[in-house]
């Protein structure tokens, strides 16, 4: 909760109620409608459909309202390993998605790649693509620890003011993540340069035999 | 009732098999090496005149740095038996070998497997895509000498934990910071994204023209992967006229997690955990079948009390699958929740069990070779007889207000029909089968662990449409209570594991087969040791993969409203469908 | 007659509805936020509300509940931190995603290996939870966690577990799995009868 008494109130808040307030009463709306992105990934959206259901009804916290619709979400629950072939389709979901939005990455494999970590086509982490608010330790975690850990982004909503963190306000839009492509690897387009010096370099290693356990 | 005669291995050999079957000389080996160019001509002669209707699993085993790649088929009778094995041997440059389409259209989706995994080619089969990596992905990453970004050592455990462990992450190893790995001399400027031509052009569109002279064009829509009602992170493309089906393409590989790779690294006992993680609404049967292979390749027992101790686990897994099954199904059929709230109550109070005994609740990890990790704990059986008695009133009330309620029959009588024929070639395996006529159930075609000890009848019902696979599901729930009541009853005893616990099993040379009846189909796992302390070839045999050839035959003619349930009432799960 | 199916359907769920209140009024306030109403909220029996209200109560968890490791430390009576821990490096060889890295002590002066560890991590971001490192650890000195609520903000920061972060009192695992540990020190005990017993002899 925002309890700074020295704010410096934005021109176009001039003349408005004290902004500690307008915090707390905006914060309260949005922390108790968050509404899910409905997105199964893997085994830990079975511990989501859990916790959805009625022995934890995360109702009690107005998430109950899951959206297949990215438009319409209001967080993104990573509920799941992350593939190299499944992470276009996410980023462009994510992108869809309104602010203000929110990602939770639920489980060791949504975080950093968990077991499958050392597997080819999976994704180390969605915090590789997308801002991660919350991240969610387990294998999978139980739906108290996922309760747990959406309490902490309810959190991390009550400490945000209108002035530092509501970016969706300002004029200039948010430019969306570029969605990678299937090469013969996944290609993310933010790092071009970097692949194309690693997929040149690796010849001239090769080459002079410097690299060790050379990639086919 | 299925055949009950078990026919073994050895009264096999003994049946007379042309002289070019050349039975395998390698010793924890079984089955036939046959000519690869004659392949297509020995499936033929084992299906009309052996009986062998059933085509279970086809895969290859890559002997690097041997030059021989080998493609392993099994088959089954569909009135019951052990399996039989056929090898092929190819060479690892140029291996062709002819497709089993023709003969078996249950190869289709698992010829396309091994040609993605291990770039085996399959001549005549139709559509040889890749189908778990995508179109243009570098190399067949199940090749022994194909090593991905991430790439540490050869074999777990590795070296560089221990004794001098300083902690840093696969990101710093790599150039790019990400489990990245590109080809030589690659250059992303110049990339042209498959973006799913391939898949388009696989799939045939006609224009026509109407009665009224309007020519009408057939138009290609995606279900999936971020879909409400795939069950998670599956994708199908269906070619519709109107609003019929008229060709349905299923694209999977979306929760491809390499898991056949990382089991190839791993030793035998890490890789127990790993099975959790296939079917992870059933983490019980998949330790089932995990452990039943290797013990077969061990040769170990388990004590009494242990056999009845995973028995009562299976059953109680295949309780808590097809809750979850019916409840999804009805979900998908519009009724909203409820029916999967009710569900879930029931599965809670099995997962608290699985969570008392095994320590997760999904991830149960419970199964070790020659037993089980520990003892069921104090009070827990006292628990699980209340609960047996819950149970059927739950069950009896679903069945009550689902069953007659004119919504589901209306949507679900007649849909999606799978005649008894197509079935068995398409190689469908669990409730898909039965529904269908077939009464084929591994407890009873092929008894393993202590199946042939309980009184229980293999349900079977003959329409093959979504309804009966429902009810199917219901009846089987009951036949489960049966099982564990006796099992219950009968339990005694004793110790529950053979032998020391031990970490690092040494594993004799050779290869097994072991299976289990899962909740969702015949599970398999196909294991190949040369006696060191990881598995040369870790194939899963998974039902829910092979159930989806079906899929496509089931949907054509039916409205595109139905394809979702129609995916539902297959009852399929990611993790093990992609692996 | 069309559309019994449905009404009888209904009837049911309706039932479920009415069953709720009538269990709440039934069993009144020792239904919520008790140790006893929990329980009866999870066992065979329950009807109505199935709801666990968390994070005002939580669902006691089993004792064989596994989450993240911990490793067991014993307090002697000067106050010092003794971890049973002797870098064997089991855990490390059995974990099946190899996400334990430990190094070990070497004496200064000879170079020999002495049994504690110098450095000791786990990336809990990889860590699958499975347990078996705490199955086969031949010390007790390794176990599986109850503590499920450790989301954070930062995995960067938070996630790789170091040797204080991992290093817990044996008190802590006496206290979560009493069945565990009272199995433990018996075996300790008759084992260390027997040796003195041989000894003797």
């Amino acid at each position: 909760m925002s309890n700074s008494t020295r704010v410096e109130i934005p021109d176009e808040l001039q003349g408005q109620v004290a902004i500690t307030t307008l915090d707390r009463i905006y914060n309260w709306s949005r922390r108790n409608s968050m509404w899910p992105l409905m997105s199964g990934l893997a085994c830990c959206a079975i511990e989501m459909i859990c916790t959805a259901a009625s022995r934890y009804d995360f109702s009690r916290f107005g998430m109950e309202v899951m959206r297949p619709s990215p438009r319409q979400a209001d967080f993104m629950l990573i509920s799941g390993t992350v593939t190299k072939k499944m992470v276009p389709q996410l980023v462009r979901l994510y992108n869809q998605m309104a602010e203000p939005k929110y990602v939770v990455a639920m489980g060791a494999c949504a975080s950093g790649g968990g077991p499958f970590k050392e597997g080819y086509s999976v994704v180390p982490g969605i915090d590789k693509f997308l801002p991660v608010d919350v991240y969610i330790p387990g294998c999978p975690p139980t739906p108290q620890a996922l309760l747990n850990g959406l309490i902490k982004l309810q959190e991390k909503i009550d400490g945000q003011t209108i002035k530092k963190d509501a970016h969706w306000y300002r004029k200039e839009p948010t430019l969306p993540i570029p969605v990678p492509i299937l090469g013969p690897d996944l290609i993310d387009l933010r790092n071009l340069p970097e692949i194309k010096a690693a997929a040149t370099a690796e010849i001239i290693d090769t080459e002079s035999g410097l690299r060790e356990g050379s990639h086919e | 009732m299925s055949d009950a005669s078990v026919i073994t291995q050895t009264q096999i050999y003994e049946e007379i098999f042309p002289d070019w079957f050349t039975p395998e000389s390698r010793s924890g080996y079984e089955g036939f090496i046959i000519p690869a160019e004659r392949i297509q001509e020995a499936a033929q002669f084992l299906r009309d005149d052996k009986r062998y209707d059933f085509l279970i699993s086809v895969t290859a085993v890559d002997y690097y740095p041997e030059d021989c790649l080998e493609v392993v088929y099994h088959f089954k009778r569909s009135t019951g038996g052990a399996p039989l094995t056929l090898k092929c041997i190819l060479s690892r440059e140029s291996s062709e070998i002819q497709s089993l389409v023709a003969v078996y259209p249950g190869a289709e989706l698992q010829e396309r497997e091994v040609w993605d995994l291990l770039g085996v080619k399959f001549t005549g089969h139709p559509d040889l895509r890749r189908i778990l990596t995508w179109e243009g992905f570098g190399g067949h990453p199940l090749r022994k000498d194909w090593k991905e970004a991430f790439y540490e050592e050869e074999f777990k455990p590795f070296k560089s934990r221990w004794p001098d462990g300083k902690f840093s992450r696969a990101e710093d190893h790599n150039p790019l910071q990400d489990n990245l790995n590109f080809p030589q001399g690659f250059d992303p400027d110049k990339w042209v994204a498959d973006g799913e031509q391939t898949l388009y052009k696989s799939m045939t569109r006609v224009s026509k023209l109407n009665e009224d002279g309007i020519e009408s064009d057939q138009i290609i829509v995606n279900l999936g992967p971020q879909h409400p009602s795939t069950h998670g992170v599956f994708r199908m493309a269906a070619v519709l006229d109107g609003e019929t089906v008229v060709d349905l393409k299923p694209v999977m590989g979306y929760l491809h997690r390499n898991h056949e790779k990382i089991g190839e690294r791993n030793t035998y006992l890490q890789n127990m955990p790993f099975t959790d993680r296939l079917d992870y609404i059933c983490s019980m049967s998949n330790n089932f079948a995990y452990a039943l292979t290797v013990e077969k390749l061990l040769n170990v027992k388990p004590p009494e009390r242990a056999e009845y101790i995973r028995v009562i686990m299976a059953e109680l897994t295949r309780i808590n699958n097809h809750l979850i099954a019916i409840g999804f199904l009805l979900n998908d059929l519009g009724a909203f929740f409820t029916p999967v709230l009710y569900a879930l109550e029931e599965r809670e109070l099995i997962i608290d069990m699985f969570e008392a005994a095994s320590g997760s609740r999904m991830m149960c990890n419970y199964f070790r070779f020659g037993g089980v990790v520990r003892d069921l704990p104090e009070g827990m059986l006292d628990h699980l007889k209340k609960f047996l008695t819950r149970l059927p009133r739950k069950v009896d009330e679903l069945d009550h207000y689902l069953s007659g309620s004119e919504i589901v029959r209306i949507r679900t009588e007649g849909i999606g029909i799978l005649p008894p024929l197509q079935a068995i070639a398409n190689s469908a395996s669990g409730p898909l089968l039965r529904a269908s006529g077939i009464p084929y159930d591994l407890r009873r075609a092929d008894p393993y662990s202590i199946y042939d000890r309980f009184d229980f009848d293999v349900c079977v019902r003959y329409h093959g449409d979504i309804y009966d696979r429902f009810l199917l599901r219901l009846d089987e729930i009951r036949q489960s209570i049966r099982i564990l009541k006796q099992a219950v009853r009968d339990i005694p005893e004793g110790p529950i594991m053979t032998g020391k616990p031990q970490y690092q099993v040494r594993v004799p040379a050779g290869e097994a087969y072991g299976r289990v009846e899962s909740p969702k189909g015949e599970l398999g796992f196909y294991v190949v040791s040369n006696g060191k302390a990881n598995p040369v070839r870790y194939h899963v045999r998974a039902p829910t993969f092979i159930n989806l050839t079906s899929l496509a035959d089931m949907c054509k003619g039916n409205k595109i409203a139905d394809v979702v349930t129609i995916l539902g009432s297959i009852d399929i799960v990611l993790g093990e469908v992609d692996r | 007659m069309f559309g019994l199916g449905i009404i009888r359907g209904l009837s049911i769920t309706l039932r479920h509805f009415v069953m709720t209140y009538v269990d709440d009024i039934r069993k009144g306030k020792r239904r919520y936020h008790t140790p006893e109403g929990i329980a009866y909220r999870s066992n065979t029996e329950v009807t109505g509300m199935f709801t666990i209200q968390y994070p005002e109560e939580k669902l006691p968890v089993p004792e064989e509940f596994r989450y993240i490791p911990f490793l067991v430390y014993e307090t002697s009576e000067d106050g010092m931190r003794k971890i049973r821990c002797t870098s064997c490096g089991i855990c490390a060889k059995v974990c099946p995603p190899q996400c334990i890295w430990i190094v070990r002590t070497t004496d200064p002066d000879t170079g020999k290996p002495i049994p504690t560890p110098a450095e000791y991590y786990i990336d809990i971001d990889l860590c699958m939870s499975c347990g078996l490192c705490a199955e086969y650890c031949p010390f007790d000195a390794i176990k599986m966690d109850h503590d499920y609520e450790i989301a954070s903000f930062d995995r960067m920061k938070h996630h790789v577990y170091n040797l204080e972060k991992l290093a817990k009192p044996l008190e802590y695992y006496a206290s979560i799995r009493p069945v565990n540990y009272k199995a433990e020190e018996d075996a300790r005990a008759a084992k260390a009868a027997a040796k003195q017993a041989s000894q003797a002899a």
